[in-house]
């Protein structure tokens, strides 16, 4: 039995109208005899039939339209008994076509043999609800490359002034901001670095620093303003994107000024070493042990990073912090850090910071023990993973084997991104961290 | 120069077992493209597909006349002469589903067949297209001093185009080994030859050339295989192009999509009259040549063939998504 | 070579091209040039003067004008093993052989899945400037650039103009090299040994910081004495000369795009759907987050070619253009 079908004339024609039939059942048939007209959306076509046989059934009446592979007739071959299942055939073979009634493609095949694409329950109405895109009305103009070097060094664009076309901000206006912004208005000494007093004695503030010159230019104001803008866009930024955790610990610091005192007797007393120096040092060792918390989460992506540039809070005067950073302080000896800090904060003062020391940073320490801070919760800086918040190393009791002792004791905190590292492993770091404190020497 | 009149089959002795192969050639072109047909309203066949259906003895014949190493440059509807230059059944039809294993690996399709081992230089679907390659191929050979000839088929409606007269010109030019053949079928797609040539004689056009030019009937294998031994003769002696019109017709439509508003039921009932198949089965026949059983088993033959290449071509597999762009520019430099 | 230092010689780009053609004549017995004019009359832009005497007129053949015809020939005597060099006059009447170079000679090889390449070189003179009018002062090397399967080459300096043709000969594939009638003249310091050269990747011409100028063909000299002026004024311009319009490199542009943040294309092409928008379209896929400034793009004037000189003149780009323009990108507040 031969199914006589409605067939494909091009690849545009999805279906045709029967005309006319030029047999009726019972009629013989052979290969390449004309036996239906069809019309098309060209004109009437003759149809001619691949079969020898005898027309069993006529399935489709002239006037009729149906999709191409349809079954027109059935003819039945030779040597075929006459059977009564063309109905049957008719709607198995109409059963057989996909959807749209065209017969098998390779694409419909591929396709069928894929399941179907489906929405999961929910998303196309979050996607439906999505925020439609934020107005244009103030969009900053902004070249490419500036973007991405702003992107990088964490410069809000909303502060800059273009000085490109249509005051479009280009890169040229991204590095000065970068490196003249943080020095240009005067710098509040960084409260612990800059005093030259004994270990653990009573702090003084810090005297203010002389007003630069630049403080009187009306510009500062602007960068006050444009600094608050900056940090609150981070600030808010990481309150929003970051899954903070914070850990604390009590660490006891005698032994570290212990070793401080002995160090700082062999040296002249412009070469003495400030007790953030130690503290320093023993972040940067314990990073080296515990690395995931030094780097950064960008698009999506934990980014541990080798390096280890410890960017230390700097508060200024009117307001407001920077956080240069102190490059490669796992590699640097004591002396080295406290030659690298004093430089900082001198060139900080100076305005000579080079902008890599303020984008560098992969992890920061927030030191506020000299204004009685005990404990700091620190807001991480993004896109870094964890901040180090030290508070005031006060004398306190502490218990120890049995025998209670008063030590000074400082307190420190990590705030990291959950995204990045878990409870576990930021325990491990200030236990790390302690046990350097513990063996000062070594550091 | 004058040309011949139409010349007509020649009465003389005829070896059976040749006779029987010419026939057999036809018949596999008619049967391999009646199956086309099919494959085509089944869609497993897409694209154009245009059918030589009542041509044959115009490739059959001529290509009669060619040797292995001569140069062969064919038109759109070509699946005949690729199949008689022996290329396998099975390969033309990969290559009309699309399949790697097909002669062009899929690539080229029903108007696109190529194979290097017979010197088949492709099918080409620019009308005139096809001719200013074939005067390059023969300039080539010409230039290495080689014996071949390249035989360029085209059909009437490129005689229109400019590359018809520039590539004639060129070849008598430089006197090379060219046969021009014209397939003259009456129609360029669906418009009469009246309605677009001033000059109806086609040989006169090539002769205007100073190209030794005949018109012969290509309803009769003979009359075209005899006119066009005799041409490759002269051409491959040296003379120069020759140019053949062979007068024939097809009997189905241009292509598959085509109503055939522009020609009359009983003129194509008139041409088939003239079916260079039954023709011939009828002289055969008449000359005691061919017996039923004979021509039974010639069908029987060529059906096996056509069902094994269709078996061949359905169990061809499609070419990896990955390799698309490949075939752009070669993948290994040449010396 | 004397005292191991190389010894360079004054050639003119047009000589240059002569030299290509006579060394590939000697060293392959398949090459031959075919092309209107090209053997008694010397060549249109007495390219091949000479060479007729030389190597006679089988190798040096004339040809009836029939674009068509001879391209399509060629074609052919490259799939039959010849090496042949195309010559069409100039790039207005590769429009009359379009359909052999686009139909044909670009698609053999993949038509024939692989079995057929066609090893053909096709030169032709390009470009406008020499107040010749609208229908032979086109530049129309960018759109051969849209077709894959050939090749398109723009030598410019006296160098590529020697060097390029013997390795297009070499490659499997067609390869049309487009020399700027502007430049046959145009004499050029060549080292005694010169030869081959490779024919697919661009070329630093001068290194700089501030901007990338993006040239080929003449206008190459245009955006060097662009450069020329702008670093007087500070402005350091890197110029890059394509060489090859079709494979585009676009490694070397979008490197040098990443060190200056901005790109000027010069292109004597008309401006809509030409080969600078392709390479704007490059730059703003493969160097976005390097730009500083939108890509420009100095094209000719979208009109056909005026015949007044001054206004052939403003039609085309020029060196003062290019410095405006480039000087406007790098300036704050431009």
């Amino acid at each position: 039995m031969a199914e006589f079908r409605m067939p494909s004339l091009g690849s545009d024609m999805q279906e045709g109208t029967l005309l006319e039939w030029r047999v009726k059942p019972g009629d013989r048939v052979r290969r390449r005899d004309i036996i239906a007209v069809v019309d098309t959306d060209k004109a009437a076509i003759e149809i001619e039939v691949f079969e020898e046989g005898i027309v069993e059934e006529i399935l489709v009446q002239p006037g009729e339209k149906v999709p191409v592979g349809t079954v027109l007739a059935i003819i039945r071959t030779e040597g075929e008994a006459g059977v009564v299942t063309a109905k049957g055939a008719k709607a198995a073979a109409e059963a057989a076509l996909p959807a749209g009634g065209v017969i098998e493609t390779m694409e419909e095949m591929a396709g069928r043999a894929t399941p179907e694409k489906r929405i999961p329950p929910g998303e196309a109405p979050a996607a439906a609800a999505a925020p439609a895109a934020p107005p244009t009305a103030g969009r900053i103009k902004v070249s490419p490359y500036a973007r991405r070097l702003a992107a990088e060094r964490s410069i809000d664009l909303s502060v800059l002034k273009g000085t490109g076309p249509a005051g479009a901000i280009r890169a040229a206006d991204v590095e000065s901001a970068a490196g003249i912004a943080p020095a240009g208005p005067p710098v509040e000494a960084p409260p612990a670095p800059l005093e030259e007093k004994p270990p653990i004695a009573p702090r003084e503030k810090a005297p203010p620093p002389p007003v630069s010159p630049t403080a009187e230019k009306p510009a500062v104001k602007d960068y006050q303003a444009a600094m608050r803008r900056a940090i609150a866009a981070a600030m808010a930024r990481s309150n929003r994107e970051i899954p903070h955790y914070y850990l604390q610990t009590r660490i006891d610091m005698s032994r570290t000024l212990r070793w401080l005192e002995s160090e700082n007797q062999k040296r002249s007393i412009k070469d003495r070493i400030l007790p953030v120096v130690p503290l320093i040092k023993a972040v940067a060792m314990a990073l080296t042990e515990v690395p995931e918390l030094n780097g950064y989460w960008i698009d999506d992506r934990h980014q541990p990073q080798e390096a280890i540039h410890i960017g230390f809070a700097i508060a200024l005067r009117q307001g407001g912090l920077i956080t240069p950073a102190i490059l490669n302080a796992d590699l640097k000896s004591v002396d080295e850090l406290m030659e690298a800090l004093r430089d900082l904060v001198t060139r900080a003062r100076s305005g000579g910071l080079r902008s890599s020391e303020l984008t560098d940073a992969t992890v920061t320490i927030t030191s506020l023990g000299d204004l009685g801070v005990e404990t700091v919760y620190g807001v991480i800086y993004p896109p870094q993973v964890a901040l180090v918040g030290f508070g005031k190393t006060m004398e306190q009791p502490w218990a120890e084997n049995g025998m209670l002792a008063v030590r000074p004791v400082l307190t420190a905190t990590l705030a990291a991104d959950h995204r990045a590292t878990d409870g576990h492993r930021g325990a491990q770091f200030l236990d790390a961290m302690n046990r350097y404190l513990q063996e000062p020497s070594k550091l | 120069m004058k040309t011949k009149s139409t010349r007509k089959t020649k009465a003389a002795a005829l070896d059976r077992d040749h006779a029987l192969y010419l026939l057999r050639s036809m018949i596999r072109i008619r049967r391999l493209e009646d199956k086309c047909a099919e494959l085509y309203s089944a869609m497993k066949i897409r694209g154009f597909l245009h059918l030589y259906d009542g041509e044959e003895a115009v490739a059959v014949g001529v290509l009669e006349a060619l040797t292995r190493d001569d140069a062969v440059v064919a038109t759109y509807r070509e699946h005949g002469h690729a199949l008689i230059r022996g290329v396998s059944a099975g390969c033309i039809l990969a290559e009309m589903y699309g399949k790697q294993e097909g002669c062009s690996r899929g690539r080229g399709g029903s108007m696109h067949l190529f194979d290097d081992k017979t010197h088949f230089y492709g099918g080409n679907a620019i009308v005139g297209g096809g001719l200013p390659i074939a005067v390059g191929l023969a300039l080539a050979d010409k230039m290495q001093n080689r014996p071949n000839v390249t035989c360029c088929f085209f059909g009437d409606g490129a005689v229109a185009e400019g590359e018809f007269h520039e590539s004639l010109n060129l070849a008598s030019l430089w006197k090379l080994p060219v046969l021009f053949v014209c397939e003259n079928n009456l129609y360029a797609m669906g418009t009469a030859l009246k309605y677009t040539q001033a000059v109806m004689d086609l040989a006169r056009k090539a002769a205007s050339y100073d190209i030794p030019s005949h018109a012969v009937d290509g309803m009769d294998v003979l009359a075209v295989e005899a006119a066009a031994k005799q041409a490759v003769e002269a051409v491959r002696a040296g003379e120069g192009p020759h140019f053949l019109e062979c007068r024939t017709y097809r009997f189905r439509a241009h292509s598959m999509f085509d109503a055939e508003l522009y020609r009359t039921k009983a003129e194509v009932e008139e041409w088939k009259k003239r079916c260079p198949i039954e023709t011939f089965t009828q002289t055969l026949k008449s000359r005691g040549l061919l017996s039923e059983a004979d021509l039974e088993k010639i069908e029987r033959d060529v059906e096996g063939e056509i069902r094994e290449a269709v078996a061949f071509a359905e169990a061809c597999t499609w070419e990896p998504v990955e390799d698309l762009t490949r075939f752009v520019y070669s993948e290994r430099r040449m010396s | 070579m004397t005292n191991g230092v190389e010894t360079l010689r004054k050639v003119t780009y047009r000589e240059a091209v002569r030299e290509a053609i006579r060394e590939a004549m000697q060293k392959d017995t398949r090459v031959f040039l075919m092309g209107e004019d090209v053997g008694h009359y010397g060549g249109c832009f007495a390219v091949s003067k000479g060479l007729l005497e030389e190597f006679g007129p089988e190798r040096i053949r004339d040809t009836p004008l029939s674009e068509s015809g001879f391209v399509g020939a060629g074609i052919g005597a490259a799939l039959g093993g010849m090496r042949p060099i195309v010559e069409i006059m100039t790039v207005n009447f590769s429009l009359l052989a379009a359909d052999q170079i686009i139909n044909n000679a670009a698609v053999y090889l993949h038509m024939s899945g692989g079995l057929f390449n066609v090893p053909l070189v096709i030169r032709s003179a390009t470009g406008g400037g020499r107040q010749v009018g609208a229908q032979h002062s086109r530049s129309l090397e960018g759109w051969f650039a849209h077709i894959p399967g050939i090749k398109v080459l723009s030598p410019a300096t006296v160098e590529d103009a020697r060097g390029m043709l013997w390795t297009a000969l070499e490659d499997p594939d067609p390869v049309l090299i487009f020399e700027n009638s502007g430049l046959y003249n145009m004499e050029g310091m060549l080292p005694a040994g010169a030869g081959a050269v490779d024919i697919d990747r661009a070329r630093v011409r001068r290194e700089g910081k501030d901007i990338t100028l993006i040239s080929y063909s003449a206008s190459l000299f245009k955006s060097l004495d662009a450069a020329e002026i702008l670093s007087r004024e500070g402005i350091e311009a890197e110029v890059i000369d394509l060489r090859s319009l079709r494979p585009l490199d676009e490694k070397t542009f979008l490197d040098s795009v990443a060190k200056t943040h901005r790109a000027l294309v010069v292109d004597e092409g008309w401006r809509t759907g030409s080969l600078a928008a392709e390479i704007s379209a490059r730059i703003m896929e493969g160097a976005f987050y390097e730009l500083d400034a939108p890509v420009e793009r100095l094209c000719s004037a979208e009109v056909p070619m005026p015949y007044a000189k001054h206004l052939e003149e403003a039609a085309l780009p020029q060196v003062d253009k290019i410095v405006d323009l480039a000087r406007k990108m790098v300036k704050a507040d431009g």
